[in-house]
């Protein structure tokens, strides 16, 4: 598939998961990580930032392109978001190594090699975070995520409402995301 | 955890997503435009002859659409700037129209006005009023807007700040300037400047601290 026509298969896809479609949601989140992981790994190849260390990044951004999807213009292509996200990472990324924060990254290329083994290497930084949340809302988490658990069932489980679940859960998302942040400052 | 685990998550919380930034922005901007717009009308109140001055003073006119020629390029430009994308660019000129507009109202005013007279009308009656006014009229408009800017995500958050400092400042010069006896150029040049520039170094400083992502 051409950049263009993904372009529009991505935009298509966010605006339907911002009206609410789990499984469209889904799917743009996997098509965008081996995305994200290219852009970090080619990014960080001439700085010298070890590989393992990209997929941190990528879950960075992923947080970041979850909870920022609110600033996404739905008039405009999602691509070039995208690319302005992953990038404000990799900056934010190297500048907590202390390097200079320049990243080569061009809002309009969004070229990716196909391989995509690393989405099943562990990331240390979301699993160290996650330490930091109350047992509850760390058990709804890693049910959630890791168990591939509905939220209705780990509401049944728990004896908590769905909605409280799903509260719990974002807010979880944004602590983990505030986390990050704390460590660049 | 992997990856793929992460985005089961994200998933799961598909239904979460807040309202377009650009609403937030619009309804913040209103909000503390209204609080500094109600604490104005309540403390100092609109001067005795505005309607008069309305229609028959070229100057006090010129007062609003200085003022306006700010605060309406600084939302459009904060409103884009709240997203990271945006690419301001070029469109960073537009803040250039209020200081251009006031550059050639100052070459009228010294050609109208003989040259014994300059220094009278810079200084005017109310330097300090206006010095103080409009940054404490300022503080609504900037909380408001950084609370905005903070629920998006800019992509330069101190030049973000700062243009929300310029919008705040221009807010609050708009409803000072109806207040302010003052009408000439050469005042607005010395001291509804001196607020402008104090609350876009806030904005700025603001920004690069509370809005990164």
């Amino acid at each position: 598939m051409d950049r263009k026509a993904r372009d529009a298969e991505w935009t298509s896809l966010m605006r339907s998961a911002i009206a609410g479609d789990q499984g469209a949601y889904r799917r743009l989140l996997s098509e965008l990580s081996p995305v994200l992981r290219g852009v970090a790994r080619r990014g960080f190849a001439g700085v010298g930032v070890p590989r393992e260390d990209v997929e941190d990044v990528v879950q960075d951004a992923l947080l970041a392109i979850h909870l920022k999807r609110h600033t996404w213009d739905q008039t405009m292509p999602l691509g070039p978001w995208v690319m302005a996200i992953v990038r404000n990472k990799m900056i934010d990324d190297l500048r907590r190594r202390g390097r200079r924060p320049e990243v080569p990254v061009d809002l309009n290329e969004f070229e990716f090699e196909g391989e995509d083994q690393q989405a099943s290497i562990d990331a240390h930084d979301v699993e160290r975070v996650l330490g930091r949340l109350s047992g509850k809302n760390r058990d709804i988490v890693q049910s959630i995520s890791i168990d591939g658990q509905s939220a209705r069932d780990v509401a049944q489980r728990l004896g908590m409402s769905e909605v409280a679940v799903r509260v719990a859960l974002h807010r979880s998302l944004k602590a983990l995301a505030d986390t990050y942040q704390e460590k660049k400052l | 955890m992997k990856t793929d685990d992460l985005i089961n998550a994200l998933a799961a919380d598909a239904k979460s997503v807040e309202p377009p930034i650009a609403r937030t922005v619009a309804i913040a901007v209103g909000i503390g435009a209204l609080i500094s717009g109600l604490l104005f009308l309540g403390v100092l109140g609109v001067r005795d002859n505005f309607a008069e001055s309305m229609v028959s003073s070229l100057r006090f006119v010129f007062k609003f659409v200085l003022t306006l020629s700010l605060a309406i390029p600084a939302y459009v430009l904060v409103r884009g700037l709240s997203r990271p994308d945006f690419e301001p660019g070029k469109k960073l000129w537009w803040l250039a129209l209020a200081p251009a507009l006031l550059f050639i109202a100052i070459l009228l005013e010294m050609v109208s006005v003989p040259a014994d007279q300059w220094h009278a009308r810079m200084i005017g009656h109310n330097s300090i009023p206006c010095l103080v006014v409009i940054p404490l009229l300022s503080l609504a408009p900037l909380a408001a807007v950084l609370y905005a800017l903070h629920q998006g995500a800019p992509a330069n958050p101190a030049i973000a700040g700062a243009v929300g400092g310029l919008l705040s400042a221009g807010i609050a010069a708009t409803l000072y300037a109806s207040h302010c006896p003052d009408d000439s150029p050469l005042f607005l040049a010395a001291w509804y400047t001196i607020g402008t520039v104090v609350m876009t170094a806030i904005g700025a400083l603001a920004g690069s601290r509370f809005l990164r992502w």
